[in-house]
């Protein structure tokens, strides 16, 4: 069977320098960095030579880049980090619609410290446009939080701009930068942000290790206290074999960037173009002209996306949707419903994530066999009978109340 | 994630589609809710003759629809108004607990569609003309108003 790995923004491959330069950490080198023996002196040199090769792929300086072990953990460090350090200044957080659930989530629990969120539209690309944030920032707005782009949807933010906006106003700005990071090339000093997320795997390195850029001066309040490393700003033992694979990983991807974005955006634009010759009644979602490389978001209408996804496993096909069904929490990608999306459509997503090794065999396989896929589950639906008796599919009926979320949560327990 | 018994039916439902004319339909969910389930049953005799299904869902909620109508099919109407949403997962080698609700939905449009025959049954008593179909009283035309209306639902 052929396969075709869609679903990078889930997990990426490690590339092979990472893993070697992780080997010795899970072997002999077992010393603490913190160490004043020499088990720690090759430890210690591994993640600061790490923390230099990945200050380099975005422009930092090595001494701003903060290890952490998840981007959902820099996303929590950036925000309540942040928030907590200015909450003499005010309570209100400004953030985008369509954050990663590891910024909207942390900021919800903020709440019982009396901080209150205001969330920027975005429009029907998922595009944050910045005279909408600077509408939404108030007298109290202590922080902004936008994502360089979206993983659902592919839509790249104007970050420079949104940042200037924040900026004028003297609130810092943060942005989490895990679908742009490896894609396309990033400059936090250029783009001018305080604080930006990005996650060892989006550069082809190993889970449980990220980093938090935070620009000289910016104030912060650690979650995790009780040690010196990371200069206070995040207590706890390195991770040194993940540091040090991210390290590489990160130097890896830097020189091959170029290459792997070109490839991967030329497949993106095959299924663009090739997808609906064969496929009828799908739409593409998010931005078509600030995108990132190798996304592709579409609507398989009158299809729920979980059963797409188990037919597509079926064919070897790996790939995501954002559909409430393929949910572990059973609720529809907050993302496509901000973007205007009825929950209907947004039942029938479907997210392809490509990688640098993405080929044009698993693009063909995929285009092959999507097609018959849909025939023979919209064959099931009761909304493609709809339309093909001439009918609305989408019609309610008049006193019909969408119980749907709540008979979810019950049934969740 | 699912077990074998249920991707079987996932990839292989039984009794997909619709019944013309059929004694009853029972919808459940709408196309808001993003889940959507309609059942169709044929009833003679007290006993279901056919049931079909078209279902908008998971994984889960198509194997239980064609689950149901395996069931069902054969039993009577008291029969197939017992299957329990439990009886369906358990058929189905269990479902994982987040997706319990979608066996709610089979069973509850197979008993929905059941209603709506119980309902309008009273009317084959009184006089006049009947649906052959149905049973339904008919005024003037030879096929009635509520088949009609689902033939074309
Ligand atoms: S139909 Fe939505 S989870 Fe099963």
């Amino acid at each position: 069977m052929r396969f075709g790995y869609f679903d990078h923004a889930a997990a990426a491959p490690l590339l092979p320098e990472a893993k070697e330069a992780m080997m010795p950490f899970l072997g002999d080198e077992f010393g603490n960095p913190v160490s004043l023996h020499h088990f720690g002196d090759k430890p210690r040199a591994a993640v600061e030579g790490a923390r230099a090769q990945v200050a380099a792929l975005v422009n930092s300086r090595p001494d701003d880049i903060v290890f952490t072990a998840s981007a959902s953990e820099s996303n929590n460090l950036a925000v309540k980090g942040l928030a907590l350090s200015r909450k003499a200044k005010g309570r209100n957080i400004v953030v985008s619609a369509i954050e990663h659930v590891s910024v909207l989530e942390p900021l919800k629990s903020l709440g019982v410290y009396g901080f209150d969120i205001t969330e920027v539209p975005v429009d029907a690309d998922g595009t944050v446009h910045p005279d909408k944030l600077a509408a939404a920032i108030k007298t109290d707005t202590i922080l902004v939080s936008v994502m360089h782009a979206n993983y659902e949807v592919g839509t790249i933010q104007k970050v420079k701009e949104l940042a200037a906006v924040a900026h004028r106003f003297r609130i810092p700005f943060h942005s989490d930068g895990t679908a742009a990071v490896g894609r396309i090339p990033v400059d936090v000093v250029g783009l001018d942000v305080d604080a930006y997320t990005f996650p060892a795997m989006s550069v082809y390195g190993p889970k449980g290790a990220a980093a938090l850029y935070l620009k000289r001066g910016t104030r912060l309040q650690p979650l995790i206290e009780g040690g010196f490393q990371e200069k206070n700003r995040r207590a706890g033992t390195e991770d040194v074999a993940a540091i040090a694979g991210f390290g590489s990983a990160a130097a890896v991807t830097k020189s091959r960037l170029p290459e792997w974005s070109e490839s991967m955006t030329r497949l993106a634009q095959r299924i663009f173009k090739e997808l609906p010759e064969k496929l009828e009644h799908i739409i593409f979602t998010g931005s078509m002209s600030s995108r990132i490389p190798g996304h592709v978001s579409v609507v398989v209408e009158f299809v729920e996306g979980e059963a797409m996804l188990l037919s597509l496993d079926d064919e070897g096909i790996a790939a995501a949707s954002g559909s409430s069904c393929s949910a572990k929490t059973l609720k529809a990608s907050h993302v496509l419903l901000a973007m205007g999306l009825p929950h209907t459509k947004a039942q029938s997503s479907l997210v392809l994530t490509m990688g640098k090794d993405s080929t044009d065999e698993d693009v063909s396989h995929f285009l092959d066999k999507l097609p018959p896929i849909t025939r023979r589950l919209r064959q099931m639906s009761p909304l493609y009978a709809r339309l093909q008796k001439g009918e609305d599919p989408y019609a309610v009926k008049p006193g019909e109340a969408c119980e749907d979320e709540q008979e979810h949560e019950t049934d969740e327990r | 994630m699912y077990s074998e018994k249920v991707m079987e039916h996932f990839r292989n439902p039984r009794n997909v589609g619709e019944i013309e004319n059929a004694d009853g339909v029972g919808e459940i969910g709408n196309p808001t809710c993003g889940d959507m389930m309609t059942f169709y049953v044929k009833i003679e005799n007290g006993i279901l003759t056919d049931v079909k299904f078209k279902t908008f869902g998971c994984g889960a909620a198509i194997a239980v629809s064609s689950m149901v109508s395996e069931m069902a099919k054969g039993k009577t109407i008291e029969e197939a108004m017992k299957i329990s949403n439990a009886d369906v997962a358990k058929e189905l080698g269990g479902l994982p607990p987040n997706k319990l609700h979608c066996s709610n939905l089979g069973a509850d449009a197979l008993h929905k569609a059941i209603e709506q025959h119980l309902a309008k049954k009273p009317a084959t008593g009184e006089k006049g003309c009947h649906c052959p179909f149905c049973d339904a009283p008919v005024e003037g035309s030879s096929i009635c108003a509520p088949c009609k209306n689902q033939g074309r639902k």
